[in-house]
């Protein structure tokens, strides 16, 4: 299939002499819910705001849905919508006047049931007529998701959508997004919110210090980089391990009441049958087992860590 | 793809709508204070002065306030209707959208240019109620209007564009352009004026488009109509100049 966005090498050095991006590849596929993760001052914005035509590249080229953002603007960009980090809107205009703004601006031509559609669908409905400045901050963002959404966009991004937003609206808008996929669009976003990534996408691209670190499908990075742990509640608590447990990563936790054995879910073997022999065969006794699993978020920061450490050792 | 007209008329309508909700000050306020000039130097003094070329003080001044409001009205609402996007971010939407460098000035210096018009016609309108006036070559005077409106509505654009904060935004025209305008012949013939001070007056660009305009109004002007024409046509030229530059470099908007 092929990529609904093409980045091809591109960077970027800001007037200031900072290099906010290093030639980054990424292509994102029609239909997908792509997820951009990075710590602050990463370089996620600036990336967007290059697709996005509002940030020159300083280098590298980029296609939307196989149209030069540059050179084919018109056509690239009228595919595209977006919703900024910052919430910045015009506080004098009402929202219905604000949203059918954007769709003109866009090159459509006036939809007013699309429009009350979309009103309707972010519960804005009844807040057509109000100035955008008496709403609040949680009713400004969807305002600005509905003028992403005014021109019918097949690729949409969202630039940190659930920053500052309350645990039911992030629902509402993850549901939204789901929405979206389900009639074809493609979804960008970034987020800080592990969970939110997690939850929503399908693939997901990790990004540091103006660098793309990786890019992988959410499951098979999970189960790659996810470790698994055993925790084995003892019947009776030890003080040291005996020799024949050295073979395993082991901890022991709680005051000696507790093993904790960490095992890579990518092995065939994950040597818990071993273990729990090796365990009777020195007969300490357990009570309970229990397995968890790491999280995107304990990934992710191993990832980071792991890349700013590669970064000290060359620098 | 061809031309985007609903990117056009929607950022002319959304500039429309902001001078919709700042009447008083937008539209009225220039046109009093037109009206206080004519009180003023119109029918107070201008009654106790006599004609100048065959025209009587409060219908001489005419084109020269008209063309005091048009100038600083054009500046002022073009630089401030690009400068105010970029000061609160909403310029994003604009640069993220399929419209070219000459629909975002089509929209913006074409609203602008249009409130300016509306404002100078508002002005002629009031003159009439203190002072009687013929205009002998109204098309000329609709041209010079237009074309005045639409050339400083572009210079407002290009200070909007430069201008980083509100300081900068009000400089150009408080500094330079009102006493352009003073000194430009709006309430004096230049001819009045000892002849070293005649020539040094030539070096006021606003001189020829105030002539020109008080050409169009009684035929009498300071300097030959066609050089008015042509000056006005230089300066249009430079500033659509300056404004192909910006968006070619993405000076001040783009980063
Ligand atoms: N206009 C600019 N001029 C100079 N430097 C900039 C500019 N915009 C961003 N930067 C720098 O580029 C780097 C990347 O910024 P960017 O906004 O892309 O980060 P981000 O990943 O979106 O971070 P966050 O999670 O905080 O939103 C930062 O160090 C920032 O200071
Ligand atoms: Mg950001």
């Amino acid at each position: 299939m092929q990529a609904i966005i093409s980045v091809k090498g591109v960077g970027k050095t800001y007037a200031g002499g900072f290099t906010a991006l290093k030639s980054v590849d990424l292509d994102i596929q029609r239909g997908e819910i792509f997820a951009l993760l990075g710590p602050n001052g990463a370089g996620k914005t600036t990336l967007i705001s290059i697709i996005c035509g509002i940030v020159n590249p300083s280098i590298g080229r980029i296609t939307a849905d196989g149209h030069d953002i540059q050179r084919d603007f018109r056509a690239a960009r009228s595919k595209i919508g977006l919703v900024p980090q910052e919430l910045s809107t015009d506080s004098f205009e009402s929202v219905w006047a604000t949203v059918n703004f954007s769709r003109g601006l866009f090159g459509k031509a006036p939809n007013p049931e699309y429009i009350e559609k979309i009103l309707r669908q972010l519960s804005l409905w009844d807040k057509k007529d109000s100035k955008i400045m008496a709403l609040s901050g949680g009713m400004k963002r969807r305002v600005m998701i509905a003028k992403a959404l005014s021109h019918e966009p097949s690729i949409l991004f969202l630039d940190e959508p659930t920053a500052g937003v309350d645990v039911e609206l992030r629902r509402d808008m993850w549901e939204m997004v789901r929405g979206l996929r389900k009639s074809g669009v493609t979804v960008i976003l970034t987020t800080h919110y592990i969970e939110e990534a997690e939850e929503m996408a399908d693939r997901i691209g990790v990004i540091n210090h103006g660098e793309l670190v990786l890019v992988e499908d959410k499951h098979t990075l999970m189960r790659k980089l996810g470790k698994k742990q055993l925790a084995i509640q003892l019947q009776n608590p030890v003080s040291t391990l005996p020799e024949s447990l050295h073979a395993f990563t082991l901890e022991v936790a709680d005051e000696g009441n507790q093993l904790i054995y960490t095992f890579d879910t990518q092995r065939e073997h994950t040597g818990i049958a071993e273990l729990l022999r090796a365990l009777n065969q020195q007969g300490i006794e357990f009570k309970d087992l229990h397995s968890s699993e790491s999280s995107l978020e304990e990934i992710f920061v191993n990832l980071v860590h792991q890349n700013q450490n590669e970064r000290q050792l060359v620098g | 793809m061809s031309m985007n007209v609903y990117g056009i008329r929607a950022i002319y309508k959304f500039e429309m709508a902001r001078t919709g909700r700042t009447l008083m000050q937008s539209i009225a306020w220039p046109v009093i204070s037109t009206c206080l000039y004519f009180i003023v130097f119109g029918t107070a003094i201008g009654g106790r002065l006599g004609e100048i070329e065959g025209v009587s003080y409060g219908a001489f001044i005419i084109p020269g306030l008209i063309m005091l409001s048009l100038l600083s009205e054009s500046i002022s609402n073009a630089s401030f209707g690009i400068f105010f996007p970029k000061f609160s971010g909403t310029i994003y939407e604009v640069l993220s959208a399929p419209v070219s460098a000459f629909e975002v000035v089509a929209g913006y210096v074409g609203a602008a240019a249009t409130k300016s018009v509306i404002i100078g016609i508002l002005i002629l309108i009031t003159a009439r109620f203190f002072v009687d006036y013929d205009i002998a070559h109204p098309f000329w005077m609709f041209g010079f209007l237009i074309l005045t409106a639409v050339t400083f509505s572009m210079f407002g654009f290009i200070i909007g564009v430069w201008a980083d904060d509100f300081q900068k935004l009000q400089i150009i025209p408080l500094m330079v352009i009102t006493p352009l305008t003073f000194l430009g012949g709006a309430f004096y013939s230049i001819n009045m004026l000892p002849e070293f001070w005649q020539k040094v007056t030539l070096f006021n660009p606003v001189v020829y488009l105030i002539s020109g305009f008080r050409w169009a109004f009684y035929g009498i002007a300071d300097v030959n109509v066609g050089v008015s024409l042509a000056m006005t046509l230089l300066f249009l030229f430079a500033c659509m100049t300056a404004v192909w530059w910006i968006f070619r470099t993405g000076y001040k908007i783009r980063t």
